[in-house]
């Protein structure tokens, strides 16, 4: 309540003066929700302990289209907020416009190079300048299931995708849905990314889908992950259409599904309703992706500023993303792994210390593969145009072969 | 002074809409036109390029699938909502009881903005939830209805909701221009014993000819500015399949930061209007002349 008051007290204060005192910082991010938000709040308290102000600008909207645009507008007017959530390549697209700051100094100052994996640090930096810093690694290739609904069905859970059609037709004999899934479009695209990895593996996943590859893309393995995806139209139940993925996640929270594709962020709905890891709920690595890890990361790029102080202010925020404070608390309320090395994994569960392996088990193996569902790998213009097919492909009943057709065809429009 | 003022008041007053409106609407109009020819991204860029972007747009399936919609809703909104105003408008012309209260109950939608109507009828039609529950409860275990999720029908569910919303509309439109019929030459017709399906065939339609014609023109911006219905009642899906241009313009402007690529679209849909309102523009005024 008191925060409340104070927070109420604080929006009116700006209202009435309209400039923010020298030493703030304003973010804006898409981080509304109940974990998300408890997440950004544990920034805010560590910024006011280093003696800066928080200013929030918060745009609600799961994927933060509204936010962009809000974000696009202030940018042109001139008046850029301190940072920004924005992540994988936009950070290049916004720095061609030249509206990041050089926080190389915070950099280097505070070791950045050493604690980021290359990967990670790659897409922060542009022109070889940090412009960014990273706040978690989401994986996407999870598979969430429910044990006793495989159990009940005498279905075990797959670990490849020949395996899922043959486990998949034991839940449906038995009444449940074999995939929870939700039939918006980042979804499907989320799916599809997780057959091309299991079915094509991790080169010909780079090759086709973040060096686009023609040759690649006109594969037989291409026609292949469409067979595959167009498999799994089958084990979808009617209503999928529109469903929101939480609404999906609690399909097999609730027992009427088996097993739900998607990101780790799908963790949160799993402890809010009181399930435990192992018993309640398992998590395992989509079919064929053992091993190989689909990163989606999450980060705040700066803005340029024209007075010192809040460059001061921006480069302190810098600094405290990188801690490990923060990167702990921080990805624990989000289901996450920390970006940098070095912090402490006591606290976190089973699923994200899979994960962590992951990470860098496949980093030397080089089966890290960013996510194109979540523009990770591609710019916002090709990552649409291979959404698009995923999601045509997945509600129609189209061919493998003219899915490939149109892939290639529509990435060649969008390039 | 005074009489200064006396002379000049009414375009003095005007003025701020008038530059309002040129700088707003055509001013912008200008605007997007310029953008379409550039190679802008996420954000407006001047490098011209020609109409390249347009040969892009019609290259992209999604745009395909959008102006065939379209089409299809263009058309079917039009008839259905014009035939069902009609009638409904006849109807409540037969001097009934309450006709108040039924005009009321039917034009009230009207009142409802698209987004409501949209989140409405997706729970209406949606399987697991709406009409083809209620049918499978009461004991019709075979029943499907899911136009919603399926590929080709979804368009189809946004036709529905469309007339639901607009057709009470027409039917005031309708019911003024009846009201407007001299009643002697109805009078003379019955006497002459025409039927009441002759009645209104012969004699009444024809005299609606402006009412119609209002009515095409309004549901046809109706038609081609939808937005909003499409984005409540489907979000566009399953996968992109009830998409219309308003939603591809924006999606690709705003969410895959293809400003240019989206002018060009915005661009197509202004000379898709203009080639239904130059026409009819057109009629209009030469009638006038003739007087």
């Amino acid at each position: 309540m008191k925060n409340t008051l104070s927070t109420l007290a604080a929006t009116a204060l700006l209202a009435s003066t309209t400039s923010v005192s020298a030493a703030d910082v304003e973010v804006l991010h898409w981080w509304t929700s109940g974990g998300e938000a408890a997440s950004v709040n544990y920034l805010k308290e560590k910024l006011s302990g280093a003696g800066v102000g928080w200013t929030d600008f918060a745009v609600a909207g799961g994927g933060g289209e509204n936010a962009m645009t809000v974000l696009k507008s202030r940018a042109i007017s001139g008046n850029p907020p301190t940072a920004a959530q924005i992540k994988g390549p936009s950070i290049q697209e916004w720095g061609e416009l030249g509206f990041l700051a050089d926080i190389d100094g915070v950099a280097q100052a505070n070791d950045w190079d050493n604690l980021l994996p290359a990967v990670v640090s790659d897409v922060m930096k542009h022109n070889g300048k940090y412009v960014a810093a990273p706040v978690n690694v989401h994986r996407v290739n999870w598979m969430w299931s429910n044990p006793e609904v495989y159990a009940y069905a005498g279905a075990t859970i797959p670990t490849t995708w020949d395996d899922f059609m043959v486990q998949a037709k034991k839940l449906q004999a038995a009444g449940f849905v074999a995939l929870a899934h939700g039939g918006q479009p980042w979804q499907d695209a989320t799916v599809f990314e997780a057959v091309v990895l299991g079915v094509g593996g991790a080169d010909y996943y780079n090759k086709a889908f973040v060096e686009l590859d023609m040759n690649a893309l006109n594969s037989d393995t291409t026609v292949k992950v469409f067979e595959t995806f167009g498999n799994l139209r089958q084990f979808v139940d009617a209503n999928s259409p529109g469903r929101d993925w939480n609404v999906a996640t609690s399909m097999v929270i609730e027992g009427k599904a088996g097993s739900q594709i998607m990101g780790d962020w799908a963790k949160g709905e799993f402890k809010v309703a009181g399930k435990s890891v192992g018993t309640d709920y398992v998590c395992t690595a989509a079919p064929g992706t053992s091993g190989a890890h689909t990163f989606n990361i999450d980060s705040f790029a700066f803005f340029a500023q024209s007075d010192a102080a809040s460059t001061e202010a921006q480069n302190i925020m810098a600094a405290e993303i990188l801690g490990t404070d923060f990167q702990t608390v921080f990805n624990l309320n989000k289901g996450s792994i920390p970006a940098r090395l070095g912090v402490s994994r006591a606290e976190f569960d089973t699923c994200a210390h899979d994960s962590m392996d992951a990470f860098v088990s496949a980093s030397a193996s080089g089966s890290l593969v960013p996510s194109f569902a979540h523009g990770m790998a591609m710019s916002s213009a090709v990552g649409g145009a291979v959404t698009d097919t995923a999601t045509n492909f997945f509600n129609s009943d189209q061919s493998a072969k003219e899915g490939v057709a149109q892939l290639v065809a529509s990435i060649k429009a969008a390039m | 002074m005074l009489n200064f003022l006396e002379k000049n008041l009414p375009k003095i007053v005007l003025a701020p809409t008038t530059i309002v409106m040129v700088i707003c609407m055509y001013g912008f109009i200008v605007w997007t036109g310029l953008l379409s020819l550039t190679k802008s991204r996420m954000m407006p860029q001047w490098d011209f390029v020609g109409l390249d972007q347009y040969r892009r747009l019609f290259a992209n399936p999604r745009w395909d699938v959008a102006v065939d919609n379209l089409f299809i809703f263009l058309i079917l909104f039009i008839v259905i909502a014009l035939v069902l105003g009609l009638l409904l408008a006849i109807f409540l012309d037969q001097k009934i009881r309450a006709e108040g209260a039924i005009r009321t109950i039917y034009l009230y939608p009207m009142a409802i903005s698209f987004i409501v109507t949209g989140t409405a009828w997706k729970w209406i039609l949606n399987p697991g939830l709406g009409i083809e529950k209620l049918m499978n409860d009461w004991g019709f275990v075979g029943f499907e209805f899911r136009w919603l999720v399926e590929q080709d029908m979804a368009i189809y569910t946004i036709v529905i909701a469309a007339v639901w919303q607009s057709s009470g509309f027409v039917m005031a439109l309708f019911l003024a221009g009846l009201r407007g019929v001299d009643e002697n030459l109805t009078k003379a017709a019955k006497i002459d014993g025409a039927s009441t399906f002759r009645l209104y065939w012969h004699i009444v339609l024809p005299l609606m000819r402006p009412v119609f014609f209002s009515a095409i023109v309004i549901l046809t911006h109706i038609a081609i500015k939808s937005f909003d219905l499409v984005q409540a009642l489907t979000g566009g899906g399953p996968g992109y399949a009830s998409d219309l241009p308003a939603n591809f313009m924006y999606t690709f402007t705003f969410n895959r930061a293809q400003i240019g690529l989206g002018a060009s679209s915005a661009m197509i849909m202004l000379f898709g209007v203009l080639a239904i309102l130059i026409p009819y523009l057109y009629s209009e005024l030469r009638e006038k002349n003739h007087d």
